[in-house]
C-alpha cells in the first residue's frame, strides 16, 4: 500500500518478482555463471544505496524478500514469474518448490506462476497438468530463449507450443507472461522478434499475453502489435528501472505505451531482486511527464498510475481490492471511489 | 609517424562500422578493446560486447563488417578480428577468419544468410537518421510541403548550421547505402520503402519513425550501461 502526499492509499501488485538461486553451489557451468553476472550488471541501474554486494545478489533469503518487497516496498501482492534455466543451474535458477513454500507462508500476498517448455512435448504436457493442480497456478511465464541441449530457444508459433497454449487454456492458466531473450532459432532472424506474440494472441483471444519488458529491445514493434491485439499487455519490468538513471527515456516509454495501449493494459513489475520496488514506486509516483510529451500523448494522471501499479494486475488475477483493503483495515466502500478504480472480479 | 597514421586510418575505418540495432559506431560504443599493427602490415582487432549473450547474428555482422572495412585499406596485408567473452565466440571467430557465410558458422541453425536481417536494420537506421534530420529541419522552419517535395539536390544545397550538416551527412550516407543509384532529382525524403511522404499527415509518419529512433536510443543506453559495468567487474577480477 502506497500512501500519496495527500493521504490517498494506493493498492500495489508487483507483477514480476523472483526468489532466485545463482549461488556458486547451484551454478552448473560457465553459462550459469555468466547469466547471474549479467543480471548483476543490470542491477547496477539502481540508485547506489540500493546496490547489493554480488554474493548477496547471487542468493538472498526469504527475509530479504519480505523486508524489501512487503515491508519497505509498498507491495500488497507479488506475482512470481519463474525462470527455470535447468541447463545452467542444478536446482533451477527459480525453484518451484521454494516459490510454493513461500506462497504457503504468505497465501494472501503471493501468487506463483508456473512455466512450460514446448520442447518437453508429450511428457511436459502431463507434467504441466499435474503441476498446475498441485501448485494452483493461474498463469505461466515463458522464456523463449531458454537453452535445452542443442536447442537455443523456441517460438510461440512452434507446433508443440500450440498444444501447450491449448492446454493452458483448458487448465485456466489465463495469464501468459512472455519474455523474449536473445538467440531464438533460426539464428539468422531477429532474435527479439515479437511477431509470434501477434499470431498466438489472435489465435487465443481468451488468453492474456503479458509481454515482459514491453518487448524491449523491440519496443516499437511491440507497441504496433499491442495496439491491434486487445489481449496483449505490457509488463513494465526492466523498462521502469530506467526511471532512475534515465527519467526522460522512461517518460518517453510510458507515454508511448499509454498512447498505444491505453491505461488498462500496462502492469507494474520490479523484477525483484534485479531492482527494489521501493525506489521504483516512489519515483513513479513522483513522475510528471515533460511538457512536450504531455502535449503529444496527455499527462500521466493519478488514475493511470493506480491502474498500472495495481488495478490492472488485480483484474487479471482476480484479486479483490475491496477485500484486501478490509484486511488492512481500510475503507472498502466502492462507491466512495471514482468509477473504475475497483477491479471487477471476473 | 607513419605507424601512427596507420593506426588512425584503421580507427577511422572501424568508426564507419555500426552496431546494427543501435546504429552507432562500434568505436563510439567502446566495443573495440585492442588494435595491433605489426611490421608486415597485419592488423589484429579484438572486440567485446555488453553481455556474454548478445545475439550471435549481430556479433557476426559486426565482426565481418570490421574485417571488410579494414581489409579495404590499401596497405593492409591481413586482418584478424577476434570477439572475446561471448558464448559463441569460437564459432564466430573461426568463420570470420575463413571468410565464411553465417550459415557455415552455425550449420543447421539458420535457414538463410544474414542479408534479410541486414536489410531490416538498415531500414531502421534510415528511419532513425531521417527523423533526427527532419526534426532539425522542422525546428528551422521547413514545413511539411517542402519536406514532402524537396529533391536531393535541394537538400544538399541547403545552408545549415554545424549540427544540421552533421545530421544531413549521416542521413545521406545511409540513403546512398540503401539506394546507390538515387539521382539528384530524386525525392530527398521518402519512407524506407521509397514511398513518397504525405504532406497532409506528416505527423503520423514522424510518430512512427520517432518510435524507431527512441528504440535505438533505449538499446544504446542499456548497452552502454551494461558494458561499463562489465568492464568494471572484469578489471576488478584481473587486478
Amino acid at each position: 500500500m502506497f500512501t500519496t502526499k495527500s493521504g490517498e492509499k494506493i493498492f500495489v501488485v508487483d507483477g514480476h518478482v523472483h526468489l532466485w538461486d545463482g549461488s556458486d553451489e547451484n551454478i552448473k557451468n560457465r553459462y550459469g555463471e555468466e547469466f547471474i553476472k549479467c543480471f548483476y550488471d543490470y542491477h547496477k541501474l539502481s540508485p547506489k544505496e540500493y546496490v547489493w554486494p554480488y554474493k548477496k545478489y547471487q542468493k538472498y533469503t526469504d527475509e530479504d524478500f519480505e523486508q524489501d518487497v512487503f515491508e519497505n516496498g509498498y507491495v500488497d501482492f507479488a506475482i512470481f514469474n519463474p525462470q527455470y534455466l535447468g541447463d545452467f543451474y542444478h536446482q533451477g535458477f527459480s525453484n518451484l518448490e521454494r516459490n510454493e513454500a513461500f506462497r504457503k507462508k504468505h497465501p494472501d500476498r503471493v501468487i506463483t506462476n508456473g512455466f512450460w517448455d514446448p520442447r518437453n512435448e508429450e511428457a511436459g504436457l502431463k507434467q504441466l497438468e499435474q503441476d498446475a493442480q498441485k501448485f494452483g497456478w493461474r498463469g505461466v511465464k515463458l522464456y523463449t530463449a531458454e537453452w535445452k541441449g542443442d536447442s537455443k530457444g523456441w517460438k510461440l508459433t512452434d507446433p508443440w507450443s500450440y498444444r501447450y497454449l491449448e492446454k493452458s487454456q483448458e487448465l485456466g492458466l489465463k495469464n501468459i507472461h512472455v519474455h523474449k531473450g536473445p538467440t531464438i532459432r533460426p539464428l539468422n532472424k531477429d532474435a527479439f522478434d515479437v511477431a509470434d506474440v501477434d499470431e498466438v494472441a489472435s489465435l487465443f483471444p481468451d488468453l492474456n499475453f503479458i509481454v515482459e519488458h514491453c518487448g524491449l529491445p523491440r519496443l516499437n514493434d511491440f507497441t504496433f502489435i499491442a495496439a491491434q491485439e486487445p489481449n496483449v499487455y505490457a509488463g513494465l519490468a526492466v523498462a521502469i528501472a530506467l526511471i532512475h538513471a534515465r527519467p526522460r527515456y522512461f517518460s518517453e516509454i510510458i507515454s508511448e505505451l499509454t498512447f498505444w495501449l491505453g491505461p488498462d493494459r500496462i502492469l507494474f513489475g520490479s523484477d525483484y531482486a534485479l531492482w527494489q520496488p521501493k525506489w521504483i514506486i516512489e519515483k513513479f509516483m513522483d513522475l510528471e511527464l515533460p511538457e512536450d510529451l504531455a502535449a503529444e500523448t496527455g499527462p500521466l494522471t493519478l488514475e493511470t498510475k493506480k491502474k498500472i501499479l495495481g488495478e490492472n494486475a488485480a483484474r487479471l488475477y482476480h484479486i479483490d481490492i475491496g477485500e484486501q483493503n478490509k484486511q488492512f483495515g481500510l475503507p472498502v466502500s466502492d462507491k466512495a471511489e471514482p468509477a473504475g478504480t475497483t477491479a471487477p472480479v471476473a | 609517424m607513419a605507424c601512427l597514421d596507420r593506426r588512425e586510418e584503421v580507427w577511422s575505418a572501424l568508426d564507419a562500422v555500426t552496431d546494427p540495432e543501435i546504429d552507432e559506431s562500434v568505436v563510439s560504443l567502446d566495443f573495440v578493446t585492442e588494435l595491433k599493427i605489426d611490421s608486415s602490415n597485419r592488423v589484429e582487432i579484438e572486440f567485446r560486447l555488453p553481455t556474454y549473450w548478445c545475439a550471435p547474428n549481430f556479433a557476426f555482422l559486426m565482426a565481418s563488417d570490421m574485417r571488410d572495412a579494414v581489409t579495404a585499406l590499401e596497405w593492409v596485408r591481413d586482418v584478424s578480428v577476434r570477439l572475446s567473452d561471448h558464448f559463441s565466440a569460437d564459432l564466430i571467430n573461426r568463420s570470420v577468419a575463413l571468410r565464411q557465410d553465417f550459415r557455415d558458422a552455425f550449420p543447421g541453425e539458420t535457414d538463410d544468410d544474414l542479408s534479410a536481417i541486414r536489410q531490416k536494420f538498415l531500414g531502421q537506421a534510415f528511419e532513425r537518421r531521417q527523423e533526427l534530420l527532419l526534426q532539425c529541419l522542422i525546428a528551422r522552419g521547413y514545413g511539411p510541403d517542402w519536406i514532402a517535395r524537396a529533391s536531393l539536390s535541394e537538400l544538399i544545397g541547403l545552408e545549415l548550421d554545424q549540427e544540421g550538416i552533421a545530421l544531413r551527412n549521416l542521413y545521406l550516407f545511409i540513403l546512398r547505402k540503401m539506394d546507390p543509384d538515387a539521382g539528384e532529382e530524386a525525392l530527398a525524403f521518402t519512407t524506407a520503402n521509397k514511398r513518397p511522404l504525405d504532406n497532409q499527415d506528416l505527423r503520423t509518419y514522424l510518430r512512427k519513425i520517432a518510435a524507431t529512433r527512441r528504440n535505438a536510443e533505449f538499446n544504446g543506453f542499456i548497452c552502454r550501461s551494461l558494458l561499463s559495468e562489465r568492464v568494471k567487474r572484469e578489471s576488478v577480477r584481473k587486478s
